[in-house]
């Protein structure tokens, strides 16, 4: 509240700015939890360290806009998203993820990299190196009055609605449902559960394309408000790597609540940070120091939390 | 048709590169994957364009990917100058790749032509006599934009660029020309792709007007979010976010917006003209200003060569600076640090049947040159 208070005598910043900012945060961190759920179940379940999960959420966004181009259609493309990621992921699950259970993350990080180039020119060999289009379909477009007088574009709370939606079902999906026993199961033990019969392969592939559907959901959600790329999945990635070492790997509440720490870290940072330093020196050197440490600030986050909990804010006894 | 137009590039390059005796060779560095690929592209389907069309068998072109990443363009110069022997280098995209390589190649005397890349460095304290720009000097469409700024009245501008060198050579060539108030001036990441909290702050800065640089899958992002924010202020920029590649990406959210670039393709002069539909009809898409800039280099190269043999440095030095070639731009001069003098415009966002495209609305600046040549001592 000082900084607030502080900053009123050069920008004068209300409260709609920081609520607007907020929401913002909340955006960003419910798009990372999509690609992080996936990704932590992946690692949690099956010890592996999946580096092409953004190749997956690059396929979900190519295929959102390839089926929007051919049809109109925003629901028809979300739905080819979540298909065409599911398939790619058990399709890579069957053919060489399958190999590398055993192997130790160093053959894991060098096989799943390969796999990031063969995705990504792959997709650029079937569309070509220039960005697709992929638009917010229009009873989602143009922004909205929320009380208080925030305006905010209504596409961005569909995609916190969906986010939290997709969250919700995922919790029931672990806790409630027999599949969620084995995933958790597959998590505590893998030996022991194979051993009670448990068919640990098709219980594996499924993981892996649930997974890949959700960041492919998460491609193709964002997809339609940046640019639909080859290699926009890496960047993503990297974060998403960050939310859960802090959440603690595994644990799909720690994903969810690292993916809004980072959301609202990173957002409010950028925005508050400059103005911070402004205080103390002239604006443009000001502006770019601000910029350079808002930008570490999730990575000083990330390093915070493991000083005080080594394995994560939920993480287990790794 | 896409794989076999690939196949059909590959082919012709692997001929031009066998061709018997080539007593001209040429290295061309330049991204063609990763993010950054369709600009590489662009710049190379360009060079290529010209130099088919010259049917010349005594010059080798050698193309390689830099992946946009300045260690390996580093490797690939070293590999070009010392094991293949090349005469002229050009190509590289970026600022940051340029001046690992540029130095290097033009002090072991190779002649490098850049096709895009212009820091100001190159073109101030670090000129040399073998380093030719061929695009612009990277301040010059950002200074532009400033002067439109001015024509239109524009008063209390919001501007922002990433935070590295190319962006704050944008912001610093905006504010060299624009005489108005700066309503906020922000640095964001490189390669973010959110611009939410940006946006947010443009909305509550009571701005009147916004500059941003954003080049690439930056700038899509961009403005397709500020479309969808309620902000409605009138968006100024330079063409490196509004060029034929991306505007399709964007769609009608460019619509209308002014930008400002060096080349359009409705400037109306023969070799343009022909440019264009040749382009269109061996590609099957309409050329960015990065392939105009690929097709004009190639283009001085060739007007060089047929004045004087690559080996006589000083004749081809001076064929490159004398710069007589049919330039798709109209007119076109070196100043005498090797970089170019020349209008730059102000283009509009329009959209032609189903393809979004610019056109010409106005002359930003008239015979323009950068603001480092005084520095050079060449």
């Amino acid at each position: 509240m000082m900084i607030v208070a502080l900053t009123k005598e050069r920008t004068p910043m209300s409260l709609i700015l920081i609520l607007e900012q907020v929401l913002n945060g909340l955006q960003f961190g419910v798009m990372l939890f999509l690609m992080a759920a996936g990704l932590t179940l992946v690692f949690g379940v099956m010890g592996l360290i999946n580096l092409a999960h953004g190749a997956l959420y690059m396929v979900g966004a190519f295929a959102a806009a390839a089926v929007a181009g051919w049809t109109g259609s925003f629901v028809l493309a979300l739905m080819a998203s979540l298909a065409a990621a599911a398939a790619a992921g058990a399709l890579v699950e069957v053919t060489v993820i399958r190999r590398l259970y055993d192997r130790d993350h160093l053959d894991q990080v060098l096989a799943t990299f390969a796999l990031i180039l063969i995705f990504s020119e792959g997709t650029r060999w079937l569309f070509g190196s220039f960005p697709l289009f992929l638009d917010v379909p229009s009873y989602l477009s143009g922004p909205v009055m929320l009380p208080g007088g925030i305006q905010y574009p209504l596409y961005r709370l569909a995609i916190i609605v969906i986010g939290l939606v997709v969250g919700a079902g995922l919790f029931w999906l672990i806790a409630r449902t027999r599949i969620g026993v084995q995933i958790r199961a597959g998590e505590a033990d893998r030996e022991m559960i194979a051993a009670l019969g448990v068919d640990i392969s098709k219980l594996y592939t499924l993981v892996f394309a649930l997974g890949a559907a959700l960041a492919g959901l998460a491609g193709a959600l964002v997809g339609a408000i940046q640019s639909v790329q080859v290699g926009m999945g890496e960047p993503v990635l990297i974060l998403a790597f960050v939310v859960i070492v802090i959440g603690g790997i595994g644990s799909i509440k720690g994903a969810l609540v690292g993916a809004l720490l980072v959301g609202l870290t990173d957002t409010l940072g950028g925005v508050f940070l400059p103005r911070l330093f402004a205080l103390l020196m002239e604006p443009a050197s000001a502006a770019s120091l601000g910029a350079s440490l808002a930008s570490m600030l999730i990575y000083i986050l990330m390093a915070a939390v493991l000083l005080v909990r080594p394995s994560g804010l939920f993480g287990g006894s790794a | 048709m896409k794989i076999l137009k690939s196949l059909a590039m590959a082919t012709a390059v692997s001929t031009l590169a066998l061709a018997a005796q080539a007593e001209t060779k040429i290295g061309m560095i330049t991204t063609l994957s990763g993010g950054g690929a369709g600009l590489g592209v662009d710049v190379r389907d360009g060079f290529m364009l010209a130099i088919e069309a010259a049917g010349r068998d005594d010059i080798e072109v050698v193309i390689e990917d830099d992946q946009r990443k300045p260690e390996s363009a580093v490797q690939i110069a070293d590999r070009m100058i010392q094991s293949e022997k090349v005469d002229i280098m050009t190509g590289i995209i970026w600022s940051n790749l340029a001046m690992a390589v540029v130095p290097a190649a033009t002090a072991q005397d190779v002649f490098y032509l850049s096709p895009n890349a212009g820091p100001s460095v190159l073109a101030g304290k670090r000129c040399h006599k073998n380093y030719f720009n061929v695009a612009w000097q990277n301040d010059n469409l950002h200074e532009a934009a400033g002067a439109y700024a001015n024509d239109a009245a524009l008063k209390n501008s919001f501007i922002l660029a990433p935070n590295y060198p190319a962006g704050k050579d944008a912001l610093t060539g905006y504010k060299r020309m624009y005489g108005g108030e700066l309503a906020g001036e922000i640095y964001t990441k490189l390669g973010q792709t959110d611009y939410a909290a940006e946006i947010a702050q443009i909305r509550a800065s009571g701005a009147d007007s916004v500059y941003f640089f954003l080049p690439g899958g930056m700038g899509i992002s961009f403005l397709k979010q500020y479309a969808d924010s309620g902000v409605d202020l009138p968006v100024v920029g330079p063409a490196f976010s509004f060029d034929q590649g991306i505007l399709q990406a964007v769609g009608a959210a460019a619509l209308g917006i002014k930008n400002t670039s060096q080349w359009n393709k409705d400037i109306d002069n023969a070799a343009n003209t022909a440019f264009v539909a040749d382009f269109q009809a061996k590609y099957g898409r309409l050329p960015s200003l990065y392939a105009s800039q690929g097709f004009d280099t190639a283009n001085l190269i060739l007007s060089a060569l047929d004045k004087a043999e690559v080996k006589d440095q000083d004749a081809f030095r001076a064929a490159l600076k004398a710069a007589e070639f049919d330039s798709v731009r109209g007119d076109f001069k070196f100043g005498d640090n090797h970089h170019p003098v020349q209008n730059i415009y102000v283009r509009e966002v329009i959209q032609e049947g189903d393809v979004f495209t610019n056109k010409i609305i106005a002359t930003g600046l008239s015979d323009h040159a950068d603001a480092y040549a005084s520095e050079c001592n060449m």
